[in-house]
């Protein structure tokens, strides 16, 4: 995942002039429509903001505000926005970055977690908080062999409530899937969609790869374990729809390369596909602007952008605005569309993490699979 | 006519046997759960709220039955849906046309008499598509009846005289709610209109839908799509004049006068009738006699809960 900012220069932002009021604030960062004031206290030498919005500096100072130990610090943030921080505290020579002891909001990761502003008007969408009246599907975890791989893989397999032998369900591919489960809430989710009728009751089938930058950027073997051994594996113990429309993949950021690259290999595998921030490195002249992990992300998009051929029916696709992906995956959807293929493509103003791959899941699941919401009166 | 009693959804708060009580009916009950589908016969639940044992009649069981010994009527069944399908789909296509021009129009500041012409035609023009469309799937089931019909399948003749012995044996038929397009598909394809017409029924949410005249699909927020109610179906008939709307509350933007507004005056002369949890309506020899927790939306917008006429 790639979280190197563009550097610009911001225009100059000022401090609230209700600067008494700040000394008794307890929460950070105080949200106001046009944006967010980030607010420290504690002894430092300096304090700057660390986030990751394409656009903006990584580095952003703070103000101090007279002879105190109150540090703030104003950013312009449009409605509805969502973006993840952590404050570089630098004392005595040493700079550590610390999430806002203000703000009780964060937002994991596998690479630890960081604290989190949420922008006038953004409110976390309901259907990814635990419902009570949704029934809870259960996911069981198998260790499988993969030819294609030569190694043994863990993977997850989530059956919905009330499942029956005697109906046949839609297979869903979620690359990382534990990590989408830990960070995004994906059984959630998934209970509460299929509760309220918006997707139909469905397998997902959680894989996590322990080389997610070699095998996902291209990577034949992976392309075969995703395609054809972990379908024709679920096949034999579940009732599985057999058709395109009932199989999905989905991935974020180099797993939504993954998910490209498995359906454009072995097409008519998979008639839906969900591709959140993918990590579409290309260069139509030259060398991408990316760093050497990209290469061979570069190389099948590339390729692909040469002759996409259809690797779905259906595909949802997003990307933050605050990504530095943003143009990549924009660039992606009239190629798509140009192929005869149904695109849907989110843009929403967040950066590139897991709340933001989160907040999508609905939009992307009940365009793979929409659900019987119009049928059912129970 | 029997009695015919409709309520709201039975999953979290159910009134069903407060609803038996108050009408005076009693066991013993036969149900119809073929929109639970595979769920369908499950009925702990129910027998545990009302007390009592109850018998379902399992069409959607006896359906797969059928299906699997007639593989001609099976295929002509699986046809005249694709003709359904395909018909809704075209419908859709135009309904979603002419909604947004009645939406665009409802939605603009001006009320000059060229602007409420431009109204009513939009409206008109929604009508007509409605009940053009209505036609259009009476024509596809009076191509398909000979076919599929009682009379000429055995297979189907035996299943309805078993369901004849079984219906005779209650006194109430319970129609629970569901898939409205299995369960309808089911009470048709199984003839069971006359044998319900016979009988007390009581039907809540799919099971309302289903003993109306008209089938009225809607969501005014789903997730994807722009929301368009949409006509489905003729119903059994048992209940006239009324479109019910389950699960309302949560289903439809009940505060969008506009929306509301379309939708009341699109069914008329039909009531359009809420049923959320507690709903209660009471037909008793086709006259309305009781009614709770139910609403009516208004031709002008916005409802009004729904009380017994002087």
């Amino acid at each position: 995942m790639s979280r190197t900012p563009k550097e610009t220069t911001l225009p100059a932002i000022d401090v609230p002039a209700e600067i008494d009021a700040l000394q008794h604030v307890s929460r950070s960062p105080i949200v106001d429509p046009g944006g967010v004031t980030f607010v420290y206290r504690g002894a430092a030498d300096a304090v700057n903001l660390r986030l990751w919005i394409h656009g903006l500096p990584a580095t952003q100072p703070f103000e101090r505000v007279g002879e105190t130990d109150l540090w703030v610090l104003r950013v312009e943030l449009p409605e509805n926005s969502r973006i993840e921080y952590k404050f570089a505290v630098l004392r005595d020579g040493c700079e550590e970055w610390i999430l806002d002891p203000m703000n009780p909001l964060r937002a994991e990761d596998p690479f630890g977690a960081n604290s989190v502003a949420q922008g006038h008007g953004y409110a976390r969408p309901d259907w990814t908080v635990s419902d009570g009246q949704a029934r809870a599907g259960a996911i069981d975890e198998f260790t499988v062999h993969s030819a294609a791989l030569g190694d043994e893989r863990h993977i997850g397999v989530y059956v919905p409530a009330r499942f029956r032998r005697s109906r046949h369900y839609p297979l869903l591919i979620v690359h990382d899937g534990f990590d989408y489960v830990r960070y995004a809430d994906l059984r959630v989710v998934l209970d509460n969609l299929i509760h309220r009728l918006e997707i139909p009751p469905l397998i997902a089938a959680f894989t996590q790869s322990p080389d997610r930058l070699e095998e996902y950027s291209g990577h034949e073997g992976h392309a075969r374990f995703v395609a054809v051994e972990i379908p024709d594996l679920l096949q034999h113990s579940f009732p599985l729809r057999a058709s395109p429309a009932a199989r999905g993949l989905i991935g974020a950021s180099f797993g939504a390369v993954a998910s490209l690259h498995a359906a454009w290999r072995y097409p008519g595998a998979f008639g839906r596909l969900a591709l959140q921030s993918g990590s579409f490195a290309f260069a139509d002249i030259g060398h991408h602007r990316r760093s050497p992990t990209f290469d061979p992300v570069a190389r099948f998009v590339n390729e692909f952008r040469r002759r996409p051929g259809r690797p779905a029916e259906r595909m949802y696709l997003s990307c933050g605005i605050y990504e530095s992906l943003i143009y990549e995956n924009r660039s992606l959807v009239p190629l798509l569309r140009h192929h005869g293929i149904e695109v849907r493509y989110e843009e929403v103003r967040d950066g590139h993490n897991w709340e933001n791959w989160r907040d999508r899941l609905q939009s992307a699941l009940t365009w793979l699979f929409p659900g019987p919401l119009w049928m059912i009166y129970e | 006519m029997s009695d015919v009693l409709i309520l709201g959804p039975q999953f979290r708060f159910p009134n069903l046997r407060d609803a038996l009580t108050r009408a005076g009916l009693s066991g013993p009950i036969a149900t119809i759960t073929a929109g639970w589908q595979e769920r369908e016969g499950e009925l702990a639940a129910l027998e545990e709220h009302l007390g009592e044992p109850v018998r379902d009649l399992r069409l959607y069981e006896r359906a797969e039955a059928v299906f699997n010994q007639d593989a001609e009527l099976h295929e002509t069944h699986q046809r005249r849906q694709a003709d359904l399908r395909r018909l809704q789909e075209l419908y859709r296509v135009r309904l979603s046309h002419q909604k947004a021009a009645a939406r665009e129009l409802l939605a603009m500041d001006d009320d000059s008499e060229p602007m409420r012409s431009a109204r009513r035609a939009a409206l008109s023009a929604i009508r007509r598509l409605d009940a053009e469309h209505l036609k259009a799937i009476r024509r596809i089931h009076l191509r398909w009846d000979s076919q599929l019909g009682v009379r000429t399948r055995p297979v189907l003749a035996r299943q309805l005289a078993e369901l004849e012995h079984l219906v005779e044996k209650a006194r109430v038929v319970c129609l629970a709610g569901g898939h409205v397009a299995v369960l309808l598909n089911r009470l048709r394809l199984f003839g069971l209109e006359r044998l319900l017409r016979a009988r007390p029924v009581v039907a809540w949410s799919a099971g309302a839908m289903a003993v109306s005249e008209r089938i009225v699909l809607f969501h005014d927020h789903p997730p994807q799509g722009a929301g368009n109610a949409e006509l489905f179906e003729a119903g059994l008939g048992l209940v006239r004049g009324t479109v019910f709307l389950p699960h309302a509350a949560s289903r439809l933007a009940l505060g969008d006068r506009d929306r509301v507004s379309l939708l009341a005056r699109r069914l008329s002369p039909a009531a359009c009738v809420t049923l959320d949890d507690g709903s209660l309506l009471h037909w008793h020899r086709s006259r309305l006699v009781a009614c709770a927790n139910s609403s009516q939306l208004k031709r002008t917008g916005g409802t009004t809960a729904l009380v017994m006429p002087r």
